[in-house]
């Protein structure tokens, strides 16, 4: 019976990781099932949605639940559970020491340092605004515009805990700067600028990922990633057009 | 000119989006390729005439054929390479844009943009369901005959 309880925790602990990181339901749903059928449960029960996870050990056991509250993407996290339950299947690794290198996981802080992804986040935009049909012109300003966006939206992530104030706000100080670049003649066209300094900041994948989960059947969790999705372009585009209000 | 252009932006665009996805540090570099590659054939595809929604199915396809033989080379979880990878074909900008034209009270122009963004969503989604479909049937087949 304790140890049942033992796989219970295991499976909620690799399924609580993988949904933080951003996995998709049905993938969360498979490698707690798989888990626990490697270490004899033949008729676990698992249930994900993006904001809690239900665990039973069998049909008429009692239900384990635990909520989800904050999510980002996070690859290298699924990567690591991916690898421990993979190693699970394949009998190398016992109960213990799979709830031991699940906890490291959990605790460890994989994520690049926050300069690094601003960097990232400057070319990236960057280069979409050439992507989208931007000219050579529009380069600089929107890599200085989308790194000032996303350092805005980690700083304002930081300070607000509400969702979605970040992102409005990170997209206003995108408009506020490609704005006053055309303002001073720096960059050629005002919509391209923004559009491609944007683009970090755009739940794009979060709209892709909610229909592949609602084509895998996972019509709740697939319902509300979408609605997430939309209120975050929601935010992005209402930031963009206070600033278009203001001028 | 412009397909050397488009080819180092795209790569810079989905190396970058691993960065800020968290890929594993090894795999940057295979995620920028097959963004660049997707977002390549994608771009041909509309420049020769096709419409973007199509020519999104296809270069999810191959997003994803490519993420799959990356996963195995590489034994990693395939979500690292086509999460990466289909960044330049998701419909950001336009999903982006839809929203300004709501927020300017443009509804003609926002339905319209946003009724594109479902489309192209739902293109990227069956190309990468297409070859995950394809890679089990082509699994069950060998399977089958190894098994005989």
């Amino acid at each position: 019976m304790e140890n049942s309880t033992m796989i219970a925790k295991v499976c909620m602990l690799a399924g609580k990781i993988m949904l933080k990181s951003g996995a998709e339901t049905y993938r969360v749903e498979d490698t707690m099932s798989r888990i626990a059928h490697a270490f004899g449960l033949e008729n676990a029960q698992s249930y994900a949605t993006p904001t809690g996870i239900n665990f039973s050990p069998d049909s008429a056991e009692a239900t384990n639940f635990m909520r989800i509250s904050k999510r980002a993407t996070d690859l290298h996290k699924i990567d690591e559970v991916n690898t421990i339950s993979r190693n699970v299947t394949a009998g190398e690794l016992s109960l213990d020491e799979a709830l031991m290198r699940l906890q490291d996981v959990d605790k460890a802080s994989l994520s690049f340092p926050g300069w690094i992804q601003i960097i990232a986040a400057t070319f990236v935009s960057g280069s979409f605004t050439i992507m989208f049909g931007g000219t050579w012109p529009d380069f600089i300003p929107a890599c200085i515009a989308g790194g000032l966006g996303f350092a805005g939206m980690l700083a304002f992530a930081r300070l607000v805990d509400t969702g979605f104030i970040a992102e409005f706000f990170a997209s206003f100080i995108i408009g506020v700067s490609a704005f006053l670049f055309i303002y001073y003649g720096f960059g050629a066209s005002l919509n391209k600028i923004i559009i491609g300094a944007v683009m970090p900041l755009v739940p794009g994948l979060h709209i892709t990922n909610a229909v592949r989960d609602l084509m895998a059947g996972h019509l709740v969790a697939g319902v509300s990633k979408g609605v997430e999705a939309i209120l975050t372009a929601f935010a992005i585009g209402a930031g963009v057009a206070v600033v278009f209000g203001i001028f | 000119m412009t397909i050397i252009e488009q080819l180092i932006t795209s790569f810079i665009a989905a190396a970058g989006f691993g960065i800020l996805f968290n890929a594993p540090r090894q795999s940057l570099i295979q995620c920028g390729l097959i963004g660049m590659f997707g977002w390549i054939l994608y771009y041909m595809l509309v420049d020769a005439g096709m419409d973007v929604v199509p020519a999104t199915i296809f270069g999810a396809m191959l997003v994803a054929v490519l993420s799959q033989i990356a996963s195995r080379v590489f034994k990693t979880p395939i979500i690292i390479f086509n999460v990466s990878g289909i960044i330049p074909l998701v419909p950001g900008g336009i999903a982006y844009d839809a929203m300004r034209h709501f927020v300017e009270n443009d509804y003609f122009t926002a339905v319209q943009l946003s009724a594109k963004v479902m489309l192209l969503a739902g293109g990227i989604a069956i190309g990468l369901m297409f070859s995950e479909v394809a890679n089990q049937v082509i699994r069950k087949i060998v399977w089958k005959v190894q098994g005989r």
